[in-house]
């Protein structure tokens, strides 16, 4: 999948989540990723942020990434 | 007293409908029965098997009171009343025959008669006709009127009289309906057709023009014919009239019918019960089934007429396979066909793995089948990778239900709309896309409720006869979230949320941090109407009217979904309830009206890539248990690939083979350049079809598909309804569709061996607790039944989350507003919505093979007047329609149904594309896409696009068979 679309992808997630109260939002974002993403794609998503293009990536998913 | 439980198949006409009152008993003929208060004598005798002669009047429709044949003796009374609308008393002692009544049914009939022409035998009717009926039933023997001397007989039967001359009374018959006739010269002015079309469709499209002797039955205004007048072509009138006047092309073609199979509409997702009416194994017609729960025997055009695909010469009978795809096809046994597949699939699996290939279920097929579809993908392929069509429309429906109430299904039944006082339509347009559940909206809305339609468009419902909807919001395309948002904050606001059911039912500390949230000025609706065009004012007295109107419903549809923030709408539509207190009885709830007829079922089924059956996510080891057991197979874990992820995946390599169930995802998918170029990179594209859609211009193997009058199964509608669907003639492609996946699965070493869906069933409702007390004899004796039905619920569940949630405690979801990525700017200025219409379904695959295009030939573009003049746009234009993934053209229409600065068209026609230009923005939590907002422009052109000359082109190549070979 092109980088863009997986990161816009991660990025609508975690701003759905940023809305909501409590102080799990990153474990929300993470299980979001679990549920509904295949493990291909939250890979692509972790090479993608190592590559050093993690600046792109909202600050939930950079704090799930290690979760998922 | 006579014991009177009617089975559900005994459809006699009792005369007059079903009344509610308190028990009354009376004696019909010495016969004793008991009925509800305000039942007719009429009914009441029929009940108690006793038929009085009748004409106006059919149980379907309010007596009326006009023919006088139906009259009858009551003890105590003078006179003869009419049966059908005289109520029953307690204690009444009536006598349907006596040499009165009989002699008084007899004038009426030869009155009828002398008006009526005498060609039975050679009518279309004969055997079929309720004046022969009766004149048989009240013993007519002779006519004895007579010409006055010197004069004809004045008549509507003969063109012209005996000196030649034209009468002026004889009116030629109307053939303009593709699907019916009127035949004025047969009319006996009974009104059943006028009253059928008010009250059981809505569209009151005819009148009685005239009076007394002159009078006869008008389509529209008086330039009218049925075609051109308001008539949408239900068929309403047609069943309800009594003789050969109104009459199916069907019949007078092929003859009366001899036998009739109950079976269920595969069009839309209201999910009508029929009877087919045959000849043999000849079709002759649809008549929609008065038992049938869902549609209480209405119908639509679709479902009543528009069966015609099935034996259209297109359809492709013989399964074809080919190398590439820039090769013709080449017709094979079947054996050869799935040999070859099977073959290509497990090489392919072989060689890159066993990902590398998936499936995609129908929301057009029967449970049964989508059942197979996902188990070859889980038992056989081994991998998670399927996905349905309804990925495409409603799966922001089952995130956002499951999260604020813990399933993701519509609470109510359709008859539950009897009992609601204000009903919120959102995003959906029932009249078009749910046409059988609009009609019973709009008689309820007649009755008083009131109606509430939130879009951007003035879809019909909004001002039709004797409806009007005491709201309109037309809000800006992708501004749901904000005008749900600003209802709730009126609600909380203004204190008129149901305090009592919040703390009873749903979780009050959420409450209380939603209501903190809501309750922020900038949810407020002043401060969102200029992002969402919908004056505050307005606004506020909508979340009133919703909030105070008694009870509450909301029907939501694709306008709710497909957006990028379709699962944000959803829990915003749930929070909606929640706070007002409309969930779980009647009359209330949340209700997604589901596009395709198995929309529901495909999804209850497992089609998604995350989750089993019964909507139970695959990381859960307790429910892949289940399933490992029963198949003998190990389950994957982690969630499989998505359409779009599936498409991607084969544009970078990784993805090759793909099963593909009667759907069209290259016309019904968003971004089609995207779609065809993830086609294209696959090396084994099965289709599954009825006909070559536009897919199977990139398939490598295809496999011919089944009508649902060719197979058993079953499909769950909008309302959880499980509904049987029967074979009522041998599929002309050799095998049903449920066996052509068990030929491939078994191909590929699956080792299945059902010999029929109801074993299917079965291991369904071993499996999925929901299902777990269905099955077919169950079926057979109550018609359908409403999932979950299980040990808990034995007899399903008309309406839902009655003593609590299936989760426990209702959720309220903070719903924040984001705006789309997808923005209007100087280049793409316009918003471009997208809808359907009646005549059509969906990609159009088998509307497009009947007559039905006799209404809608080709999608057109809605515009502003203001918009198009700025643009030198004129009516019936072709313009040229732009965004920033493509552009097609089509022809405009000018219309203030669209607001300025929005554009709107359908999607039923391959040559428009209109997903050419629809982006591949989605869902965040489903990645359901944002069909219904795209950024466009639209200028002149002189006709189609390169692109889509080029397309036609392409897809009359991929489409060349070769010959059979000898
Ligand atoms: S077909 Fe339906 S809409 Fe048309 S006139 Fe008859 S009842 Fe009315
Ligand atoms: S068309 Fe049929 S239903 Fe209508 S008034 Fe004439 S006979 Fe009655
Ligand atoms: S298309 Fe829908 S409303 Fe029309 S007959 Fe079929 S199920 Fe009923
Ligand atoms: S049937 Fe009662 S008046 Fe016609």
């Amino acid at each position: 999948m092109s980088p863009d679309k997986l990161v816009r992808m991660a990025n609508q997630i975690a701003t759905f989540f940023h809305s909501q109260p409590g102080q799990d939002q990153a474990e929300r974002v993470a299980g979001h990723l679990k549920d509904f993403w295949g493990p291909e794609m939250r890979e692509e998503l972790k090479v993608y942020a190592q590559k050093g293009h993690d600046k792109d990536l909202d600050v939930l998913v950079r704090r799930a990434l290690p979760m998922i | 007293m006579k014991d009177f439980i009617i089975p559900w198949d005994d459809d006699r006409d009792l005369g007059t409908p079903a009344k509610t009152g308190a028990p009354v008993t009376l004696s019909v003929d010495g016969v004793e029965v008991t009925v509800p208060a305000g039942t007719s004598v009429m009914r009441a005798a029929a009940l108690a098997g006793i038929g009085v002669p009748k004409l106006c009047a059919t149980d379907s429709l309010e007596a009326f009171g006009s023919c006088r044949l139906c009259v009858v003796e009551i003890e105590g009374r003078r006179g003869t009343p009419a049966s059908c609308t005289t109520p029953v008393a307690p204690g009444m002692v009536v006598r349907t025959q006596s040499e009165k009544v009989k002699k008084i049914r007899r004038g009426v009939m030869e009155l009828y008669i002398s008006d009526h022409p005498l060609d039975c035998l050679t009518c279309a009717a004969n055997g079929d006709c309720e004046l022969q009926d009766m004149a048989g039933a009240v013993g007519l023997r002779d006519v004895r009127y007579e010409a006055p001397e010197n004069a004809a007989l004045a008549n509507h039967v003969t063109p012209r009289n005996t000196s030649g001359e034209a009468n002026p009374l004889w009116q030629a018959k109307d053939e303009s309906n593709p699907y019916f006739t009127y035949d004025p010269s047969k009319c006996i002015v009974c009104n059943r057709c006028v009253r059928a079309c008010e009250e059981v469709q809505g569209t009151f499209a005819l009148t009685i023009e005239g009076r007394g002797f002159d009078s006869r039955v008008k389509a529209g205004g008086p330039l009218d014919d049925f075609l051109s007048s308001d008539c949408v072509s239900c068929g309403a009138c047609v069943q309800a009239c009594p003789t050969a006047t109104l009459q199916e092309k069907s019949v007078i073609e092929l003859g009366t019918p001899e036998r009739s199979v109950i079976t269920t509409c595969a069009y839309c997702g209201v999910g009508c019960s029929f009877k087919a009416e045959l000849n043999g194994d000849e079709l002759v017609r649809m008549v929609p089934h008065k038992h049938g729960e869902a549609n209480r025997g209405h119908s639509c055009v679709k479902g009543r007429f528009a069966w015609g695909y099935a034996s259209h010469p297109d359809r492709i009978l013989h399964p074809m396979i080919r190398d590439s795809i820039d090769e013709p096809w080449r017709e094979v046994s079947w054996e050869e066909a799935i040999g070859f597949a099977a073959a290509r699939l497990r090489g392919l699996q072989e060689k890159h793995g066993r990902k590398s290939i998936g499936v995609i279920t129908s929301s057009r097929c029967t449970n049964e089948e989508t059942f197979l579809v996902q188990k070859l993908a889980r038992g056989v392929f081994l991998n998670n990778n399927t996905d349905t069509c309804a990925r495409v429309c409603h799966s922001p429906t089952g995130y956002g239900l499951g999260q604020a109430f813990g399933t993701s299904a519509g609470t109510q039944n359709f008859d539950s709309v009897e009992q609601s006082d204000v009903v919120l339509v959102i995003g959906a347009n029932p009249t078009d896309g749910h046409p059988v559940f609009g009609s019973r909206l709009k008689k309820r809305l007649r009755q008083g409720a009131k109606l509430i339609v939130i879009d951007p468009r003035r879809i019909d419902l909004v001002k039709t006869p004797h409806v009007e909807a005491a709201h309109h919001l037309a809000l800006r395309p992708g501004t749901n979230v904000a005008v749900v948002t600003a209802m709730a904050h009126v609600i909380v606001t203004e204190g008129l949320y149901d305090e009592a059911f919040i703390r009873e039912r749903c979780d009050w500390d959420e409450f209380q941090e939603y209501a903190a949230f809501v309750s922020d000025p900038r949810h407020a609706p002043e401060a969102v109407e200029a992002l969402t065009g919908v004056p505050a004012e307005e606004l506020r007295a909508t979340a009133r009217t919703f909030a105070t109107g008694g009870n509450g419903a909301i029907y939501y549809g694709l306008g709710v979904t497909e957006h990028s923030q379709g699962s944000t709408t959803v829990m915003g539509i749930a929070n909606l309830a929640m706070l007002t207190g409309n969930i779980g009885r009647e009359g209330v709830g949340v209700n997604p009206l589901r596009g395709q007829n198995n929309v529901q079922g495909s999804c209850d089924m497992g089609s998604f890539p995350h989750e089993l059956p019964g909507y139970r996510h695959v990381k859960n080891a307790d429910v892949r248990a289940i399933f490992e057991q029963a198949w003998g197979v190990e389950i994957d874990p982690e969630p499989g690939l998505r359409i779009n992820n599936m498409l991607d995946a084969a544009t970078s390599g990784q993805f090759k083979g793909l099963y593909c169930q009667g759907e069209d995802i290259l016309q019904s998918d968003p971004d089609t350049r995207h779609v065809a170029a993830g086609l294209a990179a696959m090396e084994c594209v099965i289709v599954h079809d009825l006909f070559l859609n536009e897919t199977a211009n990139y398939a490598h193997v295809f496999l011919p598909g089944s009508t649902f009058l060719e197979k058993d199964g079953t499909f769950t509608n909008a309302e959880r309804r499980i509904n049987r669907v029967r074979r009522v003639m041998a599929p002309r492609n050799g095998y049903a569709d449920w066996e052509i996946t068990q030929l491939l699965a078994n191909a590929m070493g699956a080792g299945w061996s059902y010999a029929h869906p109801s074993e299917i069933m079965a291991e369904i409702a071993a499996t999925t607790p929901g299902f777990a007390n269905v099955n077919y004899e169950m079926l057979e004796e109550r018609g359908s039944v409403q999932w979950p039905c299980n040990d808990d619920t034995p007899d399903g569940s008309p309406i839902m989350h009655v003593d609590g949630f299936v989760r426990g405690k209702g959720r309220f979801m903070i719903t924040e507003y984001v705006a789309t990525e997808e923005r209007t700017g100087p280049r793409f200025p316009l918003l471009l919505t997208t809808g359907r219409i009646l005549s059509q379904y969906n990609v159009g695959a088998q509307t497009r093979r009947t007559e039905n295009t006799v209404w809608h030939q080709e999608d057109v573009l809605e515009i502003h007047p203001h918009d198009a003049e700025t643009r030198g746009i004129t009516e019936g234009d072709w313009v040229k329609l732009a965004s920033r993934s493509g552009e097609t053209s089509l022809r405009a229409t000018l219309t203030d149904r669209v607001s300025p600065g929005v554009v709107y068209t359908t999607f039923h026609h391959p040559g428009t594309q209109a997903n050419v230009i629809t982006t591949d923005f989605s869902d965040w939590a489903t990645n359901c896409p944002e069909y219904k907002v795209t950024a466009v422009q639209v200028s002149p052109s002189n006709g189609p696009t390169a692109w889509q000359e080029d397309y036609e082109d392409r897809a009359r190549r991929a489409r060349r068979v070769l010959p059979a070979a000898e």
